[in-house]
């Protein structure tokens, strides 16, 4: 076949399978977007701002395992592409950016619209490109899905030239079933002998914890895990990325761990002996205070990039590889094991646990007058039977929904952890909403938040993603507030706006229907309302709360065994809240 | 402790500064860094020279493993290994103290490879300490320039860094 350089990025990304491609033109990626015109088997979703497509393009990836895939033009397309580009490498999300560049001939020359891309997103990408040969396309369009989908997942970025787009210059094009790159080979299986050392300790632990995270779920090992967690009877907790890959429902599960996790979570990890890390990276949000982590305990990690290993917390035992074809390893191992979990020793631990979680860290005020965001979002939880897709944003919202929105199924959790990215949830939730047609998908958004992608209510009704958005509006950034309340003695500096827009009518002029509920009462109808119509995007402004804060929390500085929580364990609720 | 890495790499635009953004990003510390084509053009070498404990040593050879662009690498610190890093020295010369710094760069197995009325460029290569003497032996005010190369190393006996 005779193509172009454009048709031959689009006829790549056919042969990828690529189902849509969210991206925004501009003067280096016209030729490009002349090719896209031509065909319709990719779908081109037209965001109303670049940080949106890459957004959009990572919660696809979340949603469903594959990659995401974005096209912005060069310059200020590309800058605007580059925060959730760093959103996606944070959390290690495999989707593919091709930015347009300018001319060959012209770069380095501070030409119209000319950005050093791979040389701006050398630091959040996992991979990047330059493009300089039309020919050189095909391969390097593999080599990036490759490379991005493979190992531990990450973004890459592709740029080309308008010139190498050119379609008077066609050239012959197939696309390469394979690659090979000689300098990159992502680990596999486990070593059988480091293996076998850690079931061994495992097996002997009085006082154990699975710790898993983000991994899992990238690593489709959710069964995996649950099955091996079910075997030993062990309790187990999730970062806030891993949540979902462990049904939360389950009475092994102890919630999530870490800042905001529950009072039995990070007090198991703090008096653990032997900790079995999964897919995690000790992030400092789930550390607490380094050198009061976990101090009696032998940990193993399995992880696949040997980087993250050892990188905070010096393990034990360490095991690099594919998380999913590991604990196969680790079931079987565990199986043949002579040694069985010790029953007295668990019986006490879990009595223990028990003690813990009696201490009923995230109540709150359930006969307030006022709207609870807790309470929100607890609705939500009930109304869409815990099967929704759940994207956020930022703040304390964000914690909300991983504290109270129980997830028993991996990938339905699509949040912005490790960059911590206002302005992910709307995109993200059109993302998954067109990853999940048939699904429930909803935005839990702050005031603050929805505002740093709103403009996004355009592509959600130009495309027809039925999306609910959640505003738990508290006028205050509430997280930021809640900060200067702990650290600063309540000097709230720049954390309200007192300009807030009024969201219903902004719903409405985006063409969607908007709510607003001010009374604890009117929440569950509001959210029936909201889901029964099952083909609008609906924007449901809840009137939070001004003064609600999240807890428990590790302030920062501190250990896991020093938790603040809402009220002393054994004291009545309402002492703290009168 | 000093750690000499070794690393080959894939001979591309762009990838000295992927190694080289690495460093700053994460703020580990390059006391020097050479690179130049092998044998096979297709590959680069590079010899970085950096300070840290066992434990940052550790992170930087793993996330320097991670870059796509980088084939091998070897931490020579653990083996035992030859080093040699090369100077040019140009000194001031004047009739009288032309001898003792030709006899001085004697000693230390320099070459004098330019020569002119007031001036001489000397060559000297060895290991890194060897140049610093040199260097300090020499009269401060004597010295008009200095280039280092860097130190370049490899391990001792029959095994070698190679695909
Ligand atoms: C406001 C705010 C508050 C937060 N509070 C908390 C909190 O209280 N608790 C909390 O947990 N987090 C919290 N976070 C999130 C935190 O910043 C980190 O993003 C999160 O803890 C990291 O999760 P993780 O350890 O599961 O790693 P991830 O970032 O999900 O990384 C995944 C790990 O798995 C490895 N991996 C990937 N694929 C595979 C595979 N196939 N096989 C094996 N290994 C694989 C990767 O190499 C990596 O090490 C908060 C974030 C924000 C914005
Ligand atoms: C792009 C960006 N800018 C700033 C921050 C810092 N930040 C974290 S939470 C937060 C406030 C969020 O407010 P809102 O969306 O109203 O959520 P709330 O905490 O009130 O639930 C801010 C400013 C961030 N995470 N991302
Ligand atoms: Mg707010």
């Amino acid at each position: 076949m005779e193509l172009s350089g454009g048709q031959i990025v689009v006829q790549c990304l056919k042969d990828e399978g690529v189902e849509y491609l969210f991206g925004y033109p501009g003067g280096a990626v016209l030729h490009l977007y002349d090719a896209i015109f031509h065909q319709d088997d990719v779908k081109h979703i037209l965001v109303r701002h670049e940080q949106a497509a890459t957004h959009a393009a990572d919660a696809y990836a979340r949603a469903t395992g594959k990659p995401g895939v974005v096209l912005v033009t060069s310059g200020p397309g590309a800058t605007n592409a580059v925060t959730g580009i760093a959103t996606a490498y944070m959390d290690s999300i495999p989707m593919v950016v091709i930015s347009g560049q300018v001319p060959t001939a012209v770069i380095g020359s501070d030409a119209f619209q000319e950005v050093d891309m791979v040389g701006i997103t050398r630091p959040c990408v996992k991979h990047n490109f330059l493009v300089k040969d039309v020919k050189d396309i095909a391969e390097t369009m593999k080599k990036a899905f490759y490379i991005a989908t493979t190992g531990r997942p990450g973004p890459v970025v592709v740029d080309i030239p308008k010139d190498i787009t050119d379609p008077n210059v066609k050239v012959t094009y197939k696309y390469p079933k394979k690659v090979k790159i000689r300098s990159y080979s992502p680990a596999t299986k486990g070593h059988p002998g480091q293996i076998k050392k850690a079931v061994d300790l495992l097996l002997h632990a009085h006082r154990p914890m699975i710790y898993s995270g983000g991994g899992v779920v990238l690593g489709e090992a959710s069964a995996e895990l649950t099955e091996m967690t079910r075997l030993l009877n062990y309790p187990i907790t999730n970062t806030l990325m891993g949540l979902g890959a462990y049904p939360a429902t389950d009475k092994q599960f102890v919630g999530m761990l870490g800042m905001h996790g529950t009072y039995e979570a990070n007090l198991a990890m703090h008096e653990s002996d032997v900790i079995l890390a999964i897919g995690v990276r000790f992030d400092d949000r789930v550390t607490g205070k380094l050198a009061e982590f976990c101090p009696h305990a032998k940990i193993i990690h399995i992880d696949i990039d040997p980087a993250s290993i050892s990188k905070t917390v010096k393990v034990d035992i360490p095991i690099v590889g594919e998380v999913k074809l590991v604990l196969k390893q680790f079931l079987n191992e565990i199986k043949e094991h002579k040694k069985k979990p010790s029953k007295k020793a668990l019986e006490a631990w879990w009595s223990q646990i028990e003690q813990w979680r009696d201490a009923n860290c995230l109540e709150f005020d359930r006969d307030s007058e006022q709207i609870k965001p807790q309470a929100v979002v607890e609705e939500l939880y009930k109304i869409t039977k815990g099967e929704a897709y759940i994207t956020s944003d930022v703040g304390q919202h964000q914690m909300y929904a991983a504290q109270f929105y129980h997830f028993d199924k991996p990938r339905r959790w699509i949040n912005s952890g490790g960059l911590g990215t206002m302005g992910f949830g709307l995109p993200a939730a059109i993302g998954a909403k067109l990853a999940h047609p048939d699904a429930d998908v909803a935005c839990i958004t702050g005031e603050a938040s929805i505002q740093m992608c709103i403009q996004e209510l355009a592509t959600a009704l130009q495309y027809n993603t039925p999306v609910k958005i959640i505003n738990l509006n508290n006028r205050y950034m509430g997280m930021v507030r809640q900060w200067q309340e702990f650290s600063y003695e309540s000097r709230y500096s720049q954390s309200y706006m007192d300009t807030i827009p009024d969201f219903v009518a902004l719903a409405e002029a985006y063409g969607h229907v908007g709510i607003r509920v001010e009374k604890p009462e009117d929440v569950r109808p509001a959210l029936e309302k909201a889901f029964a119509l099952k083909d609008r995007t609906v924007f449901i402004d809840f009137m939070t709360d001004r003064t609600e804060n999240v807890y428990p929390m590790i302030e920062s500085g501190k250990g896991h065994q020093e938790m603040t929580l809402r009220v002393a364990p054994g004291t009545p609720l309402d002492r703290e809240l009168a | 402790m000093r750690h000499i890495i070794s690393i080959l790499i894939e001979n591309e635009a762009g990838a000295l500064s992927r190694v080289a953004g690495l460093f700053s990003a994460r703020g580990y510390n390059i006391e020097s860094l050479t690179v130049a084509p092998t044998e096979d053009i297709t590959l680069s070498r590079m010899t970085l020279v950096t300070r840290g404990n066992e434990e940052v040593i550790e992170q930087i050879t793993k996330q320097l493993n991670k870059l796509i662009d980088i084939v091998k690498l070897i931490d020579l610190a653990e083996t035992s290994h030859v080093e040699r890093e090369l100077m040019l020295v140009k000194v001031k010369t004047s009739i009288e103290s032309r001898e003792e710094i030709k006899r001085l760069s004697d000693i230390f197995r320099g070459k004098v490879i330019d020569v002119t009325n007031n001036s001489y460029v000397i060559e000297m290569t060895g290991a890194s300490d060897k140049l610093d003497a040199f260097v300090n032996a020499l009269d401060e005010s004597s010295i008009i320039e200095t280039v280092r190369s860097g130190p370049t190393s490899m391990s001792r006996g029959e095994h070698g860094l190679h695909l």
